[in-house]
């Protein structure tokens, strides 16, 4: 018996010193943000709780899926959410947002209108989200191994670098891409186009080297491979490792992905919420933001606030003309989703 | 729990929240999810979701490599125990902790250093272009993957065995070479059968892991092949399917357990006729 009573004895203290912890938080001064890992510079959080006396809870995901899971569950009440596009617009779509009040906003005009026309993809007037970072979906190649300039998506598919190519391995990066080569949109929901698309990667798979995530950068800057599909955020370091290294988003477009930040619906304090979003658009932490993170940003005070070369980097900061073509993943038909990922099982048997 | 393993058994009690918390109530959840589909109807769709042709053939995939790897692994310890086995204690405890000392190290990295030896450009290629010999590439390859589970679990296969051949009496031996056997005979007649206990657990530790692994293929065949860890790993990450994941996370357990059956039952048969 006494083995049972030490155990319920310990349970008990656990117990009570958990319950004691939680109760504590004032929900006035208390905001949880819920965001993906090392996607927040820490000093930031720290920075914002001593001008404000606000208490940040902080809680980090990998994935969007696992934050929306964790997110549904309902065992944490978020008050913020940072997440990608088409997870916004499942959010949004499910009622599960609140409207983000700019009026309480100083610094909300550092963030450029190009952004805000992106987030009209998912958020079409522009209530309930505000840009944080993002980036394109492009090839990383080596200069020094390929005949000509690459700008097509074409150099993947027509076998002139077979074996010497990598793939991202995701279902929705590689159907994106592939749509977008054949002259599609890379939200279709199509059969015909998707079933044609499936045909196109199932036919380039022999050329295909290898179907890798983070290794796929690294594949290049070691000569492994000539070519690889990355994210953008990704080349900047490839270009660091071997100068030889260029980063192209083709011009048949490509996917620009946007992660922004939303207030949940069952957010305690929004007032508190907007100011913490306000924050973040501040030039300063902005600036200190991005040298933490390096993806592209939307705040243009940070470019204007780099040195020159840092200022100048296309794969960072690309022109105008170069997203013109690119549009923004909104696929969140589950139908659709399930299509894909039979395909890609059935790419992968083959 | 007193009355049925006793008082000293209080000591376990650490033990049974943990494999209570940590192994049984999960184990009751994949099932769970394994057993309803996405609206919450109950279905065994997601268990016989295994036969389906894509995933069987991953299974078969899988089979072929476990199967390989535990193989190749058994061929590999035998030498090698004997040989450490017979050296004095001090020299033997060395070689065994050369043999788990890539044990220390992170299963990732291990896995990110053989991407690298055997990759187009990697060393590997590199030794055997300078001997002249073009056109040899692994990577990508079942064969790469196979590297890297054999890599992994071979101490897991070497350490039982080496435990029952340590065990095995040496006058037994001896009493057989007196007699006359020849080293072979005494090899499969007495060394053998008496180690087929450590086997069977070297089996188990082995070709159950193999079975299941996904991050090898995916680091080191290059994302083209797929084992049914990959196609499990693919439903709870990227298609956000937790039930077909659980369904054929059942099926799997279910299939290695019929498997294990097999090696336990005979590990028994074999210890009632060792005594």
């Amino acid at each position: 018996m006494k083995g049972r009573k030490t155990i319920a004895l310990i349970l008990a203290v656990v117990l009570a010193v958990c319950l004691s912890a939680c109760g504590k938080d004032d929900p006035e001064k208390t905001l949880t943000v819920f965001n993906y890992g090392e996607y927040l510079d820490p000093a930031m959080i720290r920075l914002f709780m001593k001008e404000t006396g606000i208490k940040i809870k902080y809680e980090e995901a990998a994935t969007p899926e696992e934050m929306y899971t964790k997110f549904k569950a309902g065992a944490v009440g978020y008050d913020l959410l940072c997440t990608s596009d088409y997870m916004l617009k499942r959010l949004i779509d499910e009622n599960e947002l609140k409207e983000i009040d700019y009026s309480l906003f100083h610094y909300k005009d550092n963030i450029g209108k190009k952004y805000w026309d992106f987030t009209k993809s998912f958020d079409p007037e522009i209530k309930y989200t505000m840009p944080y970072f993002w980036g394109t979906v492009g090839i990383l190649y080596d200069t020094s191994k390929v005949s000509k300039k690459i700008d097509s998506w074409d150099v993947l598919f027509n076998g002139e670098y077979s074996g010497k190519i990598v793939m991202q391995n995701s279902v929705r990066d590689a159907f994106m891409i592939t749509e977008k080569y054949l002259g599609y949109s890379l939200n279709t929901t199509d059969r015909d186009e998707i079933q044609k698309a499936y045909e196109t990667l199932l036919k380039q798979k022999p050329d295909v080297q290898a179907y890798l995530v983070d290794e796929a950068r690294d594949e290049v800057v070691a000569g492994n491979a000539v070519m690889a599909v990355v994210y953008s955020g990704e080349a900047y370091l490839g270009h660091k490792y071997n100068p030889d290294l260029e980063y192209v988003v083709p011009k048949e477009g490509s996917n620009v992905w946007l992660d922004s930040w939303c207030i949940t619906k069952n957010c305690r304090n929004t007032e508190a919420a907007c100011r913490f979003l306000d924050f973040l658009c501040r030039d300063d932490v902005a600036l200190k933001n991005f040298e933490y993170i390096y993806y592209s940003t939307p705040n243009e005070t940070v470019k204007d606030n780099l040195p020159p070369e840092d200022r100048n980097d296309k794969s960072m900061f690309p022109d105008d003309s170069v997203t013109e073509n690119c549009e923004v993943n909104t696929l969140t038909d589950p139908e659709t989703n399930e299509l894909l990922n039979r395909l890609w099982k059935d790419l992968k048997a083959n | 729990m007193d009355k049925i393993l006793g008082k000293r058994s209080a000591l376990a009690g650490p033990y049974v929240i943990w494999a209570v918390g940590f192994t049984v109530i999960p184990l009751l959840v994949i099932i769970k999810y394994a057993l309803f589909d996405r609206s919450g109807a109950f279905t065994l769709s997601n268990i016989l979701a295994i036969f389906d042709p894509v995933h069987l053939r991953a299974l078969v995939f899988s089979l072929e490599i476990a199967l390989g790897c535990t193989a190749i692994c058994i061929i590999l310890a035998y030498p090698l125990v004997l040989a450490i086995s017979r050296l004095r204690f001090a020299r033997s405890g060395f070689m065994l902790v050369i043999l788990i000392l890539p044990m220390w190290m992170n299963f990732i990295l291990k896995l990110l250093a053989w991407q690298m030896i055997l990759s187009s450009n990697g060393v590997l290629n590199m030794i055997i272009s300078a001997l002249g010999i073009t056109g040899f590439d692994i990577s990508n390859t079942p064969l790469s993957i196979m590297i890297g589970v054999i890599y992994e679990y071979f101490p897991y296969m070497v350490l039982p065995v080496f435990d029952a051949v340590v065990a095995i009496d040496a006058d037994v031996i001896e009493a057989a070479r007196d007699l006359g056997a020849k080293k072979s005979t005494v090899f499969w007649k007495i060394i053998f059968p008496l180690s087929l206990p450590g086997l069977m657990s070297g089996i188990t530790m082995v070709f159950v892991p193999s079975m299941t692994s996904f991050v090898t293929a995916d680091i080191l065949g290059g994302g083209k092949l797929q084992l049914v860890g990959n196609i499990i790993e693919q439903e709870f990450i990227q298609s956000m399917n937790w039930n077909l994941g659980s369904g054929l996370s059942v099926a799997l357990m279910i299939f290695i357990l019929i498997s294990m059956t097999f090696t336990v039952n005979r590990n028994e048969r074999e210890e009632e006729e060792a005594w």
